[in-house]
C-alpha cells in the first residue's frame, strides 16, 4: 500500500534503494524485510520509537554492518559488502548520534579530510608538491571555508573541535559529512540536544542543504520537526517497516499513533 | 632440522617443558586477570615476578648460609622463601597499581598512554634492581648487606637446600622432584584462584567490574578495590611463579624479567587473554612447544619460537584458544 | 599538571613572536639557526660540549636519535601507532648496509643505502600488512616481538656475523677541501686554534664531525620532508585515523592504507638512521639492537611531545646528549627516562612540547575578532 503512494509522488530518479534488508545478529534480528528508497532532491525522515533499528539501518547503509539478507544500491549499483571509505567516495555520507569530531583536529581540519575523500593526493605529490597537491589542496580549502560560512562557523576555522560549543560541534559534523561532496547525506538526530529555537533553525538548515542539490535521509526523534521539515517519512518499528508517506498520511496513520502510544502524537499535531 | 633428537628426548623435553610451561601460566594469570578487568597489557608484570625471584633467593640466602640442612629444615627454608616471594610479588603489583595506573584510570586516560606508563614502571624497577648495589650505598647499608647486593648485573645463584631426587621413569627420563613440585604446586594454586575468582564475594566483584565497570559500581562493587584485589591476586601468583622458577633454574638477574614475561603474555594471549583456564592450556603448550622447538632447530632459537608463536597468534586466533573472557566465568 | 602553565606560557609568546615576524626575517631566522648548528661541534663551547668525549661523535649521535624519533614520530605520534620494536627497522638498515659494503659484497656505501632504506621500508610493510589489523596495544606486542625475533636471527645466523658482528662497514665517500680550526676556550677567551682542526669534508676515524654534519644534513631534510606531508591529505588523513578510526573510515579515508603508509614511512627513515649509524660506527652487533634502545627512542618521542616535530628533536637531543655530557649518571640513564616515560604519562601525557594547534587557534580567533570588529554579523549567515 505504501508503495503505491510512494511512486505516485513523483517519478524522480532513485538515489538510494534498499531492498528486502535484513540484518541480524546472533539470534536477534535488528531489521526485518525493510523496503524502501530516497528519490534525488527529497528530504525522506526515518522515524520509529527507540530500539526501532533506525541507526542500524544507518549502519548498514554506510557499510558498518553487512546486511544478512536483501540488498542496499545506491544510484543502482548494489553496495552492500563495500567498504566503509568506498561507500563514501561514491558519495554517501553521514553524521553521528553521538558526536565524533575529530577532536584535537581543528575545525578547518575535520572539514578538509572529509573534502579529502574526493582527493588523491599521495606521498609523492606532498613531498614535491606537485600541481596534483597544489589543486586539490587550494580546492578542498575553498569548499571547507565556504561550508564552515554556510555553517557560520568560519570565525572558528582555527579553533579545536574539541573547544567548539555543542551547537558548533553538530553543525560542524553536518559540514565534514557535506565536504565529501556527497549526493545523499544521512542526518542521525542531528537535533538532539537542542532547544526549540535551535531546532528550528536547524531544519531551516536542513532544508537549505536540500536546496543545494543534496538529498537528504533524516533520522529524528522530534515528531513535530520531521513532520516540518521532510518530504516523505518512512516509520520503523521493532525492526519492521510500519508505514510509509507524506507526513500528512504518517500523522493519521492509524499504526504509527499506536506505535508512539499517542506520545508523539500530541507533539505532532 | 633435527627430528631425531626431538624423538630420542622426547619424555624430557615434553616434562621440562611441561615444568617450564606451570610457571609461565602462574605469571600470565597476572596479565591474563589485568587485561580481564581493565583491558589494559600490564607491562610492568614481568618485573612482578623478578622481585618475587630475589625474594625467593635473599630469603633462602639468609636461612641457609653455607651450610647443609637437614630436610626437615630444608622444608621449611623453602616455605618461607615462598611466603618471602608472594609477599614481595604482591607488594610490587599494589605499588604498581597504585603509582602506574590508579592516577591514569581515574582521568579515564587512553590504553596506549596507561602502556607508555607501564612501561616506564617495568624499567624502573629492573633498573633499580639492577642498581641495588648502588641504592644500597645511597643508604650506607652497602657493608651490611653486600652478599646481597653485590653482582647487580650478573646471575646470581641461590644455595641448594633439598638434593633433587629422580622419582620415576618417564620414557627415557628420570622425572625429578623438582618437575613434580613445580608442576603439581603451580596447577594447585591455579585450581584455588579459579575457586577463589568464581566462588567468592570478591572473586564475584572482580568478574563483575571485568563484564560491566559501571553497572558493577551501581551494583554497589567497589571496583577500586576489585582492581587492588586483582593486582594482588595476580602479584601472589607471579610470586608463586618466581619461587618455582628459582627452584627449578636457581638463578636470577635483574632483567630476567622481561623474556618471561613476553612468554607469559604470549602464554596468555594463546590460551585467551582474560581467561583464567586459557592461560594454564596456554602456559603449558608454550613449555611444550618450546622445548620441542629447540630440540628441532637448536637451542638458540628457543626465544625466537616463543616470539614467533605470539606474533603468529595474535595474527590468526587474538581471542586465543579458549576465547577471551574473565567477566563470563560462570560461578 | 601545576607546572604546564608557565612552559606553556613561553613557548606561545616566543612562538607567537616568531609567528610575528616578516618572512625574510624568518628566514634569515632559520639561516641563523642552521649555521649555528653546523658550526656548534667547531666552537666547542664549554659546559655544553661534554668533558673527555668527541663533542662531534656525541652531536652525530644526537642526530640520529634525531631522525629515528623523527620517523618514530609519524608512527606514534601521527598516526598513533605503538610501536615497540622500531630499533628493528634500525637493525634491518643497519645490516643491508653492513652486508652491502662488505660482508658479502663491496658496495660503495652509496650505493648500499638506497638498498638499506628499501629492505627496511620493505620490512615494515611485511610486518605491517597482517599486524596492522589487530587492536593498538596487541600491535604493541606484535613489534615489540618482531624487534626481538630481528636481533635473535642476527645472533644466530652466521651469514650475519651472529655475535660477533660485522667489521669494517664503508664509510661515506670525502672530498678533502681545506682545513677549519677549532675554537679553544683554554684561556677563557674564544681563540682560533690551528692544531686542532676539521678537515671539509673526510669521514676519517679520530674526527667525527664530518658525520654529525652528514647527520644534520639527513635530519634537515627529514624534517622539511616531515613538514610537506604533514600539511597535505597524508598527515590529515593520519592524524584522523589516530583520533577516530571508524569515523575517519567512514568520512572516505582507507585507514588501513594510510597506517602501512605510516609504518612503511617511521620503517624508511628508521633504516636510513641505521645504515649512518652503520656506517659512522664502522662495525655492528646485536648489542646494538637491543630492545633497550626500542624503548629509548619511544622516550625520545613521547617526552618532547609526540605530534610535534619540534618537540620530540628536543626530546631525541635529552635522550642521546644527557647521558654523554653527564657521563657519571650513565649507568642511570635507563632509569631516569623509564622515570620519565612514567611521571610524563601520568602527570603530561603530551610531552613537553605539545603541538602547538590550541595556541594557534586562539591567535587565529583573536585576530579575526579584531578585523570584523564593527563589521555586521550578517556574514556568518550568508552562504
Amino acid at each position: 500500500m505504501s508503495e503505491d503512494q510512494s511512486t505516485t509522488t513523483s517519478s524522480r530518479r532513485r538515489v538510494l534503494e534498499i531492498d528486502a534488508l535484513t540484518l541480524q545478529f546472533g539470534g536477534l534480528t535488528a531489521l526485518d524485510d525493510v523496503t524502501f528508497h530516497i528519490e534525488e532532491g527529497e528530504i525522506l525522515g526515518l522515524i520509529g520509537p527507540n530500539g526501532a533499528g533506525k541507526t542500524t539501518c544507518f549502519n548498514a547503509i554506510t557499510g558498518i554492518y553487512r546486511p544478512t539478507r536483501g540488498d542496499i544500491r545506491f544510484e543502482g549499483t548494489s553496495i552492500a559488502g563495500h567498504k566503509r571509505f568506498q561507500i563514501t567516495q561514491l558519495g554517501v555520507a553521514r553524521t553521528f548520534q553521538n558526536i565524533r569530531l575529530f577532536r584535537s583536529m581543528t575545525a578547518l581540519e575535520n572539514v578538509l579530510v572529509g573534502a579529502d575523500a574526493k582527493h588523491s593526493t599521495g606521498m609523492a605529490s606532498a613531498l614535491f608538491r606537485l600541481p596534483k597537491h597544489r589543486r586539490e589542496e587550494r580546492e578542498g580549502h575553498d569548499r571547507a571555508m565556504e561550508l564552515l560560512a554556510f555553517m557560520g562557523l568560519q570565525k572558528r576555522a582555527d579553533e579545536l573541535a574539541a573547544n567548539l560549543s555543542y551547537g558548533d560541534q553538530r553543525r560542524l559534523e553536518i559540514a565534514r559529512a557535506m565536504a565529501t561532496e556527497p549526493k545523499l547525506i544521512c542526518l542521525d538526530e542531528p537535533a538532539a540536544g537542542f532547544n526549540p529555537a535551535e531546532k528550528a533553525q536547524l531544519m531551516e538548515l536542513i532544508r537549505r542543504v536540500r536546496d543545494q542539490g543534496y538529498t537528504v535521509l533524516l533520522i529524528e526523534h522530534d515528531m513535530k520537526l520531521v513532520m516540518g521539515v521532510t518530504d516523505r517519512i518512512v516509520v520503523l518499528e521493532f525492526g519492521r517497516k510500519i508505514a510509509e508517506g507524506t507526513p500528512a498520511e504518517i500523522r493519521d496513520n492509524p499504526a504509527v499513533i499506536a506505535a508512539y502510544l499517542g506520545v508523539d502524537e500530541e507533539d505532532a499535531s | 632440522m633435527n627430528f631425531d633428537f626431538l624423538f630420542n628426548n622426547f619424555a624430557e623435553l615434553t616434562v621440562t617443558g611441561l615444568a617450564f610451561g606451570a610457571i609461565y601460566a602462574l605469571i600470565a594469570l597476572g596479565y591474563t586477570m589485568v587485561y580481564g578487568v581493565l583491558q589494559l597489557i600490564n607491562f610492568a608484570h614481568s618485573e612482578v615476578f623478578m622481585y618475587g625471584t630475589f625474594a625467593a633467593l635473599w630469603t633462602t640466602m639468609l636461612l641457609v648460609g653455607d651450610t647443609d640442612v637437614s630436610t626437615l629444615r630444608g622444608i621449611g627454608v623453602l616455605l618461607c622463601s615462598l611466603v618471602a616471594a608472594m609477599a614481595m610479588s604482591a607488594t610490587i603489583a599494589l605499588l604498581l597499581e597504585r603509582f602506574a595506573y590508579r592516577p591514569l584510570l581515574k582521568r579515564n586516560a587512553p590504553r596506549l598512554i596507561a602502556l607508555i606508563s607501564a612501561i616506564g614502571a617495568s624499567f624502573v624497577l629492573a633498573e633499580l634492581m639492577g642498581l641495588r648495589d648502588r641504592v644500597a650505598a645511597w643508604f650506607g647499608l652497602d657493608d651490611n648487606l653486600s652478599e646481597y647486593v653485590s653482582g647487580a648485573r650478573i646471575n646470581r645463584s641461590m644455595p641448594s637446600v633439598l638434593e633433587n631426587k629422580q622419582l620415576f621413569p618417564i620414557g627415557d627420563y628420570q622425572v625429578t622432584s623438582v618437575d613434580v613440585l613445580v608442576i603439581v604446586s603451580a596447577i594447585a594454586m591455579m585450581v584455588a584462584l579459579d575457586q577463589f575468582v568464581r566462588r567468592s564475594k570478591m572473586g564475584r566483584g572482580i568478574r563483575a567490574t571485568a563484564q560491566d565497570p559501571e553497572t558493577a559500581a551501581l551494583m554497589g562493587v567497589n571496583a577500586t578495590r576489585a582492581v587492588q584485589m586483582t593486582f594482588l591476586l595476580g602479584g601472589l601468583m607471579a610470586g608463586a611463579a618466581a619461587f618455582l622458577y628459582m627452584l627449578k633454574i636457581e638463578t636470577t638477574k635483574f632483567d630476567v624479567g622481561f623474556l618471561l614475561g613476553v612468554k607469559a603474555f604470549t602464554a596468555a594471549v594463546l590460551g585467551g587473554i582474560g581467561n583464567l583456564r586459557g592461560a594454564l592450556v596456554g602456559g603449558l603448550i608454550l613449555g611444550v612447544a618450546e622445548n620441542w622447538g629447540s630440540a628441532l632447530f637448536g637451542s638458540e632459537w628457543r626465544d625466537v619460537v616463543a616470539f614467533v608463536l605470539l606474533v603468529v597468534i595474535l595474527l590468526f586466533r587474538p581471542t586465543g584458544i579458549l576465547g577471551e573472557s574473565l567477566g563470563k566465568a560462570r560461578a | 599538571m601545576s607546572k604546564t602553565p608557565s612552559v606553556k606560557g613561553i613557548t606561545s609568546s616566543f612562538g607567537s613572536r616568531v609567528a610575528g615576524l616578516p618572512k625574510p626575517a624568518k628566514i634569515g631566522m632559520w639561516i641563523a639557526l642552521a649555521v649555528f648548528a653546523y658550526a656548534l661541534p667547531l666552537l666547542e663551547p664549554p659546559f655544553i660540549s661534554p668533558p673527555g668525549t668527541d663533542f662531534g661523535g656525541v652531536l652525530f649521535t644526537v642526530t640520529i636519535y634525531m631522525l629515528v624519533a623523527l620517523g618514530l614520530n609519524i608512527v606514534v605520534g601521527y598516526a598513533g601507532l605503538l610501536d615497540l620494536g622500531y630499533v628493528g627497522f634500525y637493525a634491518v638498515g643497519a645490516y643491508t648496509a653492513a652486508i652491502l659494503t662488505t660482508f658479502h659484497a663491496n658496495w660503495p656505501l652509496l650505493l648500499a643505502l638506497p638498498f638499506a632504506v628499501l629492505a627496511s621500508t620493505v620490512s615494515g610493510i611485511l610486518l605491517g600488512a597482517p599486524t596492522l589489523r589487530v587492536r593498538g596495544d596487541y600491535l604493541a606486542i606484535v613489534t615489540l616481538g618482531f624487534g626481538e625475533i630481528i636481533r635473535l636471527v642476527a645472533l644466530n645466523t652466521e651469514w650475519l656475523g651472529a655475535s660477533k658482528g660485522i667489521n669494517d662497514i664503508a664509510r661515506p665517500p670525502g672530498v678533502e677541501l681545506f682545513e677549519i680550526p677549532h675554537l679553544n676556550w683554554d684561556s677563557g677567551t674564544p681563540l682560533l686554534d690551528f692544531n686542532d682542526t676539521t678537515t671539509f669534508i673526510e669521514f676519517g676515524v679520530l674526527d667525527q664531525i664530518p658525520y654529525y654534519w652528514m647527520g644534520l644534513t639527513v635530519v634537515i631534510i627529514v624534517l622539511f620532508a616531515d613538514k610537506l606531508i604533514k600539511d597535505s591529505r597524508v598527515g590529515r588523513a593520519w592524524e584522523a585515523t589516530r583520533e577516530d578510526e571508524d569515523v575517519a573510515e567512514l568520512m572516505g579515508v582507507p585507514t588501513f592504507r594510510f597506517k602501512l603508509l605510516a609504518f612503511a614511512t617511521g620503517a624508511f627513515i628508521g633504516g636510513l638512521a641505521g645504515a649512518l649509524y652503520a656506517s659512522r660506527q664502522s662495525f655492528i652487533n646485536p648489542l646494538s639492537f637491543l630492545l633497550l634502545f626500542s624503548i629509548m627512542f619511544l622516550a625520545a618521542v613521547v617526552i618532547g611531545g609526540q605530534g610535534n616535530r619540534w618537540g620530540v628533536l628536543v626530546g631525541a637531543f635529552l635522550v642521546a646528549y644527557l647521558p654523554e655530557r653527564f657521563r657519571e649518571f650513565t649507568d642511570f640513564r635507563v632509569l631516569v627516562f623509564g622515570a620519565a616515560l612514567m611521571l610524563l604519562a601520568i602527570f603530561r601525557p603530551e610531552g613537553l612540547l605539545p603541538p602547538r594547534r590550541t595556541v594557534r587557534a586562539k591567535q587565529a580567533a583573536a585576530e579575526i575578532e579584531a578585523l570584523e570588529e564593527g563589521a555586521d554579523g550578517e556574514e556568518t549567515s550568508r552562504v
